[in-house]
């Protein structure tokens, strides 16, 4: 190979560049999201009560899916209601169901629609604007893992939390 | 092969270099309609396409014209365009490329652009086009890269190559005809409804087609002295069918006037009128529209005169005379009149906003760009094997 | 060791391929966490229907006041934004006259007070719908009960339902709608920039058993009802009196129809 020494040297110090974040972090623990379930919807319910539409363990991996399927069943299909896997009726609405317990704990951080007057980025496209965040439940999971739901340009928090 | 775009004179890296600032400039005045919507452009709730997909229009046609090489050269042995048809594809490739470009600066998700292959709609004319587009490119692509690549080796060209390369004839002529589709099957869109949209496109895209192919052959031969037709009778033969093309143009737009304006119907003459005159004191298309008739009689008028096609510089006045006419027509007035009067009979004028040109330009530098880069590559090989 | 490079980029393309194919298979045999036996349904108040429609009359709409009182309802339940300029105007529904609303074969000699005479116009929601034809992702579509619907998550903003729309009755969203409205309401999602909206016929109502918001502050100037009912009031209205629609020669079949003469079925 034609300047073989050096081509195999760069290669080796090059793939040591590019894994040292792996053996930086060898036994490390970490942390992981910290996830908020104590915002006053969910103190407020009794403790068999406490249950989300399905396991959290399906959620944690499928949420996704399921937010999919919904949006599907309501808004293509007209149906409206959700019978889990534990027969328990909810009504699909993103607002009104998942966020009736997630909701973001409205004194820590109230939630502000994008405004002129407030934007401080200049641009309005909400995709872009932070100012249409996703409330603390859903942030806390996936400002970690920095992917950004696009729901909060059109969908809202409940009543209480807007102003 | 691309080796050889990334070497050039000065005036080739200038050119490159003055390509690559409006580029820059197109991008940016994009980023500026990204974040805050199309309503940077001068498109309305009337008039809701606009410059961007005139353009679109425009080009598909001008991808479509390389079948007037093709077809020739390979179905019919016209070996006079032997040297030419690379060139054809070469300006396809960039052609279409552009198309794509002006839909997606056009859209308002551009993220969610691949719904359209996510969620199939067999019934939409648009996701036909988006097909066929992508389909054009690809053969495009590997025909004329395999022959330019064969060439440089010294071989034949490789036998699978054939079958691609006659596909190519037909969707050629689908690519526009599915464009033509987009609005001939619109029920409300009375200057639209018509059969001849698709002859029409066609003809007026081998017309401008071709001509731009020869403006390009002769802009080749003072850059790099390599020339596509040293005999001459390709360039006269395009010539040929740039002058039948145009004349049957122009033939079907007065068919179209014919029905419009002889059968009395408001609706059916109401776009016309404000093409050609105005309506209700309406009247920015019409001194361009005027623009184009004149220059379209002109240009078929210098083309029939032997004299004058034959005449190195009258020759490229015909011919730009044909492309603008061409331009103005598709690229400028088409697509905005479809919209006026509107569906309740409104008008609702429209013009491009400084934004919208600037993001057009880069598109269109864009496209320039690849031009020069696919030319410079098959000159390259064409000068080398000399 | 001398490959030349099109036989190393054949064999770096055949290992990626296998890896990236093994690896697709693997995690198609890992057990996913399926929760058993989950189900959709129609909710008990939901309102069914085979072809819901919409008569309007205008004979109901007296005063100014009337018509704003419809708009609004419809417009702030929806967080319809005012962008305060017809370019970007975006409208679900809105009041036009006879002659622009019902363009085609203008009768010189009609009354003045006839030719502006106003009319409620709203997306028709066509039986033949040439915007749910022309959608290339088939974010507008049919229901089962007749609406067209709009999924404003998968459309693409192409404006092509707009020009197949041949009633105007759609509006895009050139401009971030949320700085424009004045009062958010909280019960229905505003949409985002970039995405088509029209009418929808309240369909998100009528799936709790209520009526169109614009139906409900009509004063009896808009009858909605389902025309597939030989029982109900739109499908009385529209075999016995005379009702007109707007650009009948297009085939598109609208469901609302334009009581002519005023009726007294209240």
């Amino acid at each position: 190979m034609y300047k073989g020494g050096k081509i195999i040297a760069s290669l080796i110090i090059f793939i040591g560049l590019l894994t040292l974040p792996f053996f930086y972090n060898m036994g490390k623990a970490n942390a992981g999201p910290d996830v908020p379930l104590d915002t006053p919807a969910i103190q407020q319910l009794a403790d068999k009560d406490k249950e989300c539409v399905e396991s959290p363990e399906y959620m944690r991996a499928n949420h996704m899916q399921l937010l999919n399927d919904w949006r599907t069943a309501a808004v293509r299909d007209g149906q409206t209601v959700y019978v889990n896997s534990k027969g328990t009726e909810y009504e699909i609405s993103l607002q009104d169901t998942c966020l009736k317990c997630h909701a973001t704990d409205t004194a820590a951080s109230p939630v502000v629609l994008n405004n002129p007057v407030s934007s401080n980025t200049g641009m309005s496209n909400p995709t872009l604007n932070s100012s249409n965040s996703s409330p603390q439940f859903c942030a806390s999971c996936h400002d970690y893992s920095a992917v950004k739901p696009l729901c909060w340009s059109c969908h809202f928090e409940p009543k209480e939390a807007v102003k | 092969m691309l080796e050889t775009a990334l070497s050039g004179s000065k005036r080739y890296w200038i050119w490159v270099s003055l390509l690559l600032a409006v580029i820059a400039v197109g991008f940016y005045a994009y980023m500026n309609q990204y974040n805050n919507g199309l309503g940077v452009t001068g498109m309305s709730r009337d008039v809701s396409w606009g410059l961007y997909i005139a353009q679109f229009t425009f080009l598909v046609g001008v991808a479509a014209s390389a079948v007037m090489l093709v077809l020739p050269y390979y179905l019919h042995d016209f070996k006079k365009f032997g040297k030419m048809v690379i060139l054809g594809e070469f300006l396809a490739i960039p052609a279409v490329i552009m198309c794509m470009l002006f839909i997606v600066v056009d859209v308002g998700q551009p993220m969610r652009i691949l719904n359209v292959i996510l969620y199939p709609s067999p019934r939409s004319v648009m996701f036909y086009d988006m097909c066929v587009l992508i389909g054009y490119l690809l053969i495009n692509i590997v025909v004329g890269w395999t022959t330019l690549s064969a060439e440089r080796k010294g071989f034949p060209s490789p036998k699978w190559v054939k079958p691609i390369i006659y596909l190519s004839i037909p969707w050629a002529v689908s690519i526009h005809t599915v464009t033509a589709f987009l609005y001939a099957g619109l029920p409300g869109r009375h200057l639209w409804l018509s059969a001849i949209m698709a002859a029409r496109f066609l003809a007026s895209a081998f017309a401008a087609g071709p001509a731009i192919l020869i403006l390009l052959c002769l802009i080749v031969r003072k850059v790099s002295k390599y020339n596509a037709d040293p005999e001459g009778g390709a360039i006269q033969s395009l010539v040929k069918i740039v002058r039948y093309a145009m004349i049957a143009n122009v033939f079907f737009y007065i068919l179209e006037l014919f029905t419009a304006f002889y059968s009395g119907i408001p609706e059916y003459s109401a776009s016309l009128r404000y093409i050609f005159f105005g309506l209700d004191g309406f009247n920015n298309l019409v001194p361009f529209m005027w623009t184009a008739t004149v220059l379209a009689f002109l240009g078929i008028a210098l083309l029939v005169f032997p004299t004058t096609r034959m005449n190195g510089k009258t020759l490229v006045i015909a011919l730009l005379s044909i492309i603008i006419a061409n331009w103005i027509d598709k690229g400028m007035i088409l697509i905005v009149a479809g919209f006026v009067p509107n569906s309740f009979e409104r008008i609702v004028e429209y013009a491009p906003t400084l934004n919208e040109i600037l993001v057009t330009l880069g598109v269109y530098a864009i496209g320039a760009l690849l031009i020069t880069i696919l030319y410079k590559i098959a000159v390259s090989v064409r000068q080398e094997r000399a | 060791m001398s490959i030349n490079r099109r036989q190393f980029l054949r064999r770096a393309g055949m290992i990626t391929a296998l890896g990236l194919g093994s690896s697709f298979i693997i995690s198609g045999f890992r057990k996913k966490e399926v929760a058993e036996a989950a189900e959709y349904g129609k909710s008990s108040k939901d309102l069914p229907a085979k072809r819901w429609a919409m008569v309007v009359d205008m004979s109901k709409f007296k005063t100014e006041e009337d018509f704003k009182r419809v708009t609004d309802a419809c417009h702030s339940l929806h967080n319809v934004p005012d962008f305060k300029n017809t370019k970007d105007e975006i409208k679900w529904i809105w009041k036009d006259d006879y002659h622009h609303a019902f363009a085609g074969g203008h009768n010189q000699y009609l009354d003045d007070h006839v030719i502006h005479s106003p009319f409620m116009v709203l997306c028709n929601h066509c039986e033949n719908p040439p915007c749910v034809k022309a959608c290339p992702t088939q974010a507008t579509f049919k229901r089962n009960d007749g609406i067209i619907a709009m999924d404003f998550h998968r459309c693409i903003g192409c404006r092509f339902c707009m020009g197949a729309c041949p009633f105007g009755a759609r509006s895009f969203n050139f401009k971030d709608p949320r700085p424009y409205i004045e009062e958010i309401s909280t019960e229905y999602p505003t949409r985002t920039i970039g995405v088509v909206e029209k009418c929808n016929f309240c369909y998100e109502l009528l799936a709790k058993g209520l009526e169109p918001a614009c139906v409900a502050k009509s004063n009896g100037g808009l009858i909605f009802g389902d025309l597939a009912d030989t029982n109900s009031e739109v499908r009385k209205i529209v075999s016995t009196k005379h009702t007109i629609r707007r650009k009948p020669e297009l085939g598109t079949q609208p469901s609302v129809y334009y009581l002519i003469g005023g009726d007294d079925h209240a």
